[in-house]
């Protein structure tokens, strides 16, 4: 079998020891091919580890801008000896391995169907360097010199970020110069590129590469948050960290430099919530950013959130559950605990971004929201959203938007006789009024608490009272269902009554699968769903359609539980597509499950 | 917890002080605690203390936790903000009230259970930050709502009302607030006015995070004999190294104690704290040597009370955090938000 042809389409994938510095040399890769205007995904792959485990950069050159994974490799950069053999085993037929050949394998390492490469990395760099943190360094800029030979990938191109990264420091951008021609040079002497290649292109176009943990910090930013109380965990610590670098940059007064916010890392989950409710409660936006295990620790202050309508945003970047789970892999598995934390009756809503454009986008509205709706709202994401780098949309701000602080009273209507009633229904949407702290001398005061209390905020166990107040915050639910964001349709070529539902990470897997399931004449209707409550078009397209899958990264199908509590819908209408392994979901295996289902169905069909 | 509003009525001719206001301006609902509970003595000398410090009442933010102590902030201040949170949660809310409006006067009121037990972790992190607060716990040794059960605070050896002996070493919470580096540390008991309403006035006028423990005796289930929190026994045993009294900058300056028994201390605020020594060796401005003569007096039996500590330069977590002179939640969309300039520089930076 010859080796495959390929232009600006394939995987390339990185085996390293985590903590030898690979990251920056790989992501410098991928940059380079976005340089020469070819979309990448990039995914980490990592252990919860700092140094010694293995560890994987995945690269998925697609000028077509598939952005989803793919699912396996066209070339194993194989650095990491402990992994080899599994390395080895996850090339596809007829790909490519290239491998540091100073020691020489024997053959029964390598495989027949597969063309191997071999540079002596470690050799070159003996030879170069003397200091042991030099060679390990520089063997990754080696590396990607060879490998910018061995696909067309433009020096220039990987120059220029290096010029870009160390810029002012001279000496550094020299060394890494070196190193790179080192190992382009040795490819261009003793070997020959590989029918693997990245060609320039204009596909890239003005989109921006960012993680979903920094657009999310910054959406925070402009939603005007000036309280932050987080405690670190996996996969979320960057959103904190991006908000205060953010903050420091931007949210500092220029005449006297203090800040603009307040940020704390708090003993624990429950201490960074208790800061979010008090801070809240006294008319500033706070948030805190958290994962799954958080979310578990924060329960009693989110139904506290919710019974005392007090404003606060948890941004839960999920990773695999339960318990400590698996706290370096992704899974959409927190909808359920988030959308019903708490005891008794509860009920909160969740915003569903589905790249870091929409982690921005959600993560300024999310306060509007909780300002607007005085409860807690959920900021969805997940690590492969939060912790990768994604091709994204620009962010992009209209200057004349305001802050939404939502129905606060003022000292000025107290004082013009206002009928305050800190739970009192006055426009039929479920949101009372609220006033901050301090606002009068003698009005407006009340006595917040999580026990029941009568409208005008004063205790009261009486079952009419109750009632009538839990009556209320379903009709504030229900005011949500309008202000969430609305889902995102998106037709079939010929008309059907297949249709599918999908959120979140999965959105750009599922795009490629419904290219490739229309290809093979299998044509879906789809809706991405982007928020909880969900809209009525969300009901209203399943009414449309005989049978609509429902894709998740769960093993316990989360969505399609709420879908059928919230909707009262027929599970057997709602096949599951369900992944959880922990790796981002393919559009190879969404696209195998829909179409294994639909030519099942047919079967049965004649049958 | 009560719905009962006292009336509005009071007699023409009670005092009223510079803002006008009256005592009872500074009263809250009617307490539902039982009769006697030393925690209604404890809030009529925190309604006392704001009203001899002139605080407008709505400028203080009372924050509680869960239990008898912390359904007190009903009872007081009755035009003020309150906030009964979660079980052993009120430092935390308390912190991010605190960030949100650095100009509000911030007043947690707790108790043994909600602080020592469920709350240790958050009672001592709110302290180490410098939150600036006063907080106050009423302290009585015992789960008194939920009848009886021995607290963290109980001492060693002591006996409850079904006679069941105490095994655990009790926590001593103003140790441990000043092993957490409070800036402001006294004890006192609700029995003992004279001394409490001072030291309440001094706590609130401190800038930093002030601590008081109030020996508040519980009359249902721990005022018996072989209770070590009990009136009787607190009064045969109370040891107080100091007597206070507090001058605020308004008022013209006077020393209500004889010369060379009297140290003055001129916290952040201007005000003057003029402490009379009653033990001669006692120092309240060495950390230490506070630690030290607790556990010196602890071993003898004795409970010491007065002002145990003070900074009266204590930063608090503004200054740590560098936070702007305006409060946080008094910033609009032009100090907030950056605009779609900058979002453009942004962007650039991340092609």
């Amino acid at each position: 079998m010859g080796p495959k042809a390929r232009v600006n389409d394939f995987v390339v994938k990185f085996a390293n020891v985590n903590g030898s510095g690979s990251a920056s040399a790989n992501g410098m890769f991928a940059r380079s091919v976005m340089r020469m205007g070819v979309p990448v995904a990039a995914r980490n792959i990592f252990p919860s580890n700092i140094q010694g485990l293995p560890t994987w950069y995945e690269v998925r050159i697609t000028e077509a801008g598939h952005l989803g994974r793919r699912g396996g490799v066209d070339l194993m950069v194989a650095m990491n000896p402990q992994t080899w053999d599994r390395d080895v085993a996850e090339i596809e037929s007829g790909g490519y391995l290239f491998y540091d050949s100073t020691k020489p394998m024997p053959p029964g390492r390598f495989r027949e169907d597969i063309t191997v490469v071999g540079v002596p990395l470690t050799a070159m760099c003996n030879e170069a360097y003397e200091l042991p943190r030099e060679r390990q360094l520089f063997k990754n800029i080696i590396y990607v010199g060879a490998l910018a030979a061995l696909l067309g990938i433009e020096p220039e191109a990987v120059q220029g970020l290096i010029s870009e990264d160390f810029a002012g420091r001279q000496k550094l951008i020299d060394a890494n110069f070196e190193a790179l021609a080192m190992g382009h040079s040795y490819v261009m002497k003793h070997l020959a590129p590989l029918p693997l290649q990245v060609r320039r292109a204009d596909a890239v176009g003005d989109r921006i590469y960012v993680e979903g943990n920094q657009a999310a910090a910054l959406g925070a930013v402009y939603g005007g948050a000036t309280v932050c109380a987080w405690y670190p965990i996996t996969p979320s610590t960057s959103l904190a960290e991006a908000f205060t670098a953010y903050c420091q940059d931007l949210r500092v007064e220029p005449e006297s430099g203090k800040a603009r916010h307040a940020i704390i890392q708090a003993e624990d989950e429950i201490a960074s919530i208790g800061i979010v409710v008090g801070a809240g409660w006294n008319g500033c936006r706070a948030f805190t950013a958290t994962s799954g295990p958080g979310v578990s620790l924060m329960t009693e202050f989110i139904g506290l959130s919710y019974f005392a309508e007090i404003p606060a945003v948890i941004f839960d970047v999920q990773r695999g559950g339960p318990s400590t789970g698996m706290p370096t892999r992704t899974q959409q598995a927190d909808l359920l605990a988030a959308a019903y934390a708490g005891h008794g009756d509860t009920k909160h809503p969740l915003l569903l971004p589905a790249d870091p454009g929409e982690c921005f986008e959600m993560g300024a509205l999310a306060f509007d929201l909780a300002d607007r709706l005085q409860t807690t709202i959920f900021v969805m994401l997940d690590l492969d959203i939060g912790m990768n780098e994604w091709l994204t949309q620009p962010f992009q701000w209209d200057d004349s938007r305001k802050l939404d602080r939502g129905k606060v009273m003022t000292a000025e209507e107290l004082e013009a006789g206002a009928d305050f009633g800190r739970y009192k229904e006055v426009d039929g949407d479920g949101i009372p009024y609220r006033t901050y702290p301090g606002t009068h001398p003698t009005k407006g005061g009340y006595f917040t608490r999580g026990t029941s209390r009568n409208p005008y905020a004063r205790y009261s166990e009486e079952g009419a009272v109750y009632v009538d107040n839990m009556e209320r915050l379903l009709r504030k639910f229900d005011t949500a269902r309008k202000l969430v964001p609305a889902p995102i349709a998106r037709a079939a070529k010929r008309k059907t009554r297949d249709g599918v539902l999908y959120y979140g990470s999965t959105n750009p897997a599922m795009n490629e699968a419904l290219e490739m399931l229309e290809t093979q004449g299998r044509h879906l209707d789809a809706l991405r769903v982007r928020g909880f409550p969900f809209a009525q078009e969300i009901y209203d397209f399943i009414a449309a359609h005989d049978r609509v899958f429902v894709v998740e990264q769960n093993r316990d199908a989360q969505l399609k539980t709420l879908l059928m509590t919230e909707g009262g819908i027929d599970a057997a209408k709602l096949p599951s597509v369900l992944h959880y392994d922990g790796t981002p979901i393919t559009a190879r295996y969404i696209a195998g499950e829909i179409a294994q289902r639909m030519a099942l169905g047919q079967i049965e069909a004649a049958e | 917890m009560t719905y009962i509003l006292k009336p509005q009525l009071h007699h023409p001719k009670l005092p009223t002080n510079s803002l006008g206001y009256t005592r009872r301006d500074y009263e809250g609902s009617v307490s539902t605690l039982c009769a006697g509970c030393g925690h209604d003595s404890i809030s009529a000398s925190i309604i006392q203390a704001c009203f001899e410090l002139e605080l407008p009442p709505h400028r203080v933010a009372k924050l509680s936790g869960i239990g008898c102590s912390s359904k007190t902030p009903d009872y007081f201040l009755g035009n003020s903000h309150g906030f009964n949170t979660v079980h052993g949660r009120m430092p935390s809310v308390l912190t991010g009230a605190n960030l949100a409006n650095r100009d509000l006067i911030y007043l947690g009121v707790s108790g043994d259970g909600d602080s020592a037990s469920i709350g240790l972790g958050q009672f001592a992190h709110a302290i180490r930050r410098g939150v600036n607060m006063l907080y106050i716990v009423e302290n009585n040794g015992v789960y008194g709502l939920t009848k009886g059960q021995f607290s963290a605070t109980s001492d060693r050896g002591s006996k409850s009302k079904k006679g069941v002996v105490n095994t655990d070493a009790g926590i001593d919470m103003v140790s441990l607030a000043l092993q957490m580096g409070a800036t402001f540390v006294g004890r006192s008991f609700s029995g003992d006015k004279d001394q409490l309403v001072p030291l309440i006035k001094a706590g609130l006028a401190h800038k930093g995070a002030a601590f008081i423990d109030c020996i508040s005796p519980c009359v249902q289930f721990n005022n018996h004999v072989g209770s070590t929190k009990s009136f009787d026994y607190v009064r045969e045993h109370n040891e107080a190294v100091n007597r206070l009294d507090v001058v605020m900058p308004r008022d013209p300056i006077h020393v209500a104690y004889k010369p060379g028994e009297t140290v003055q201390v001129q916290q952040h605020d201007g005000s003057i704290l003029s402490l009379h020594k009653l033990a001669e060796l006692y120092n309240p401005s060495n950390r230490a040597q506070a630690l030290g003569y607790l556990q010196a007096r602890a071993t003898r039996g004795q409970i010491v009370t007065g002002l145990l500590f003070v900074d009266p330069n204590a930063g608090d977590l503004h200054d740590a955090v560098g936070t702007v002179d305006t409060p946080l939640n008094q910033l609009g969309e032009a100090e907030l938000v950056p605009g779609s300039a900058a979002l453009d520089r942004i962007n650039a930076a991340l092609r």
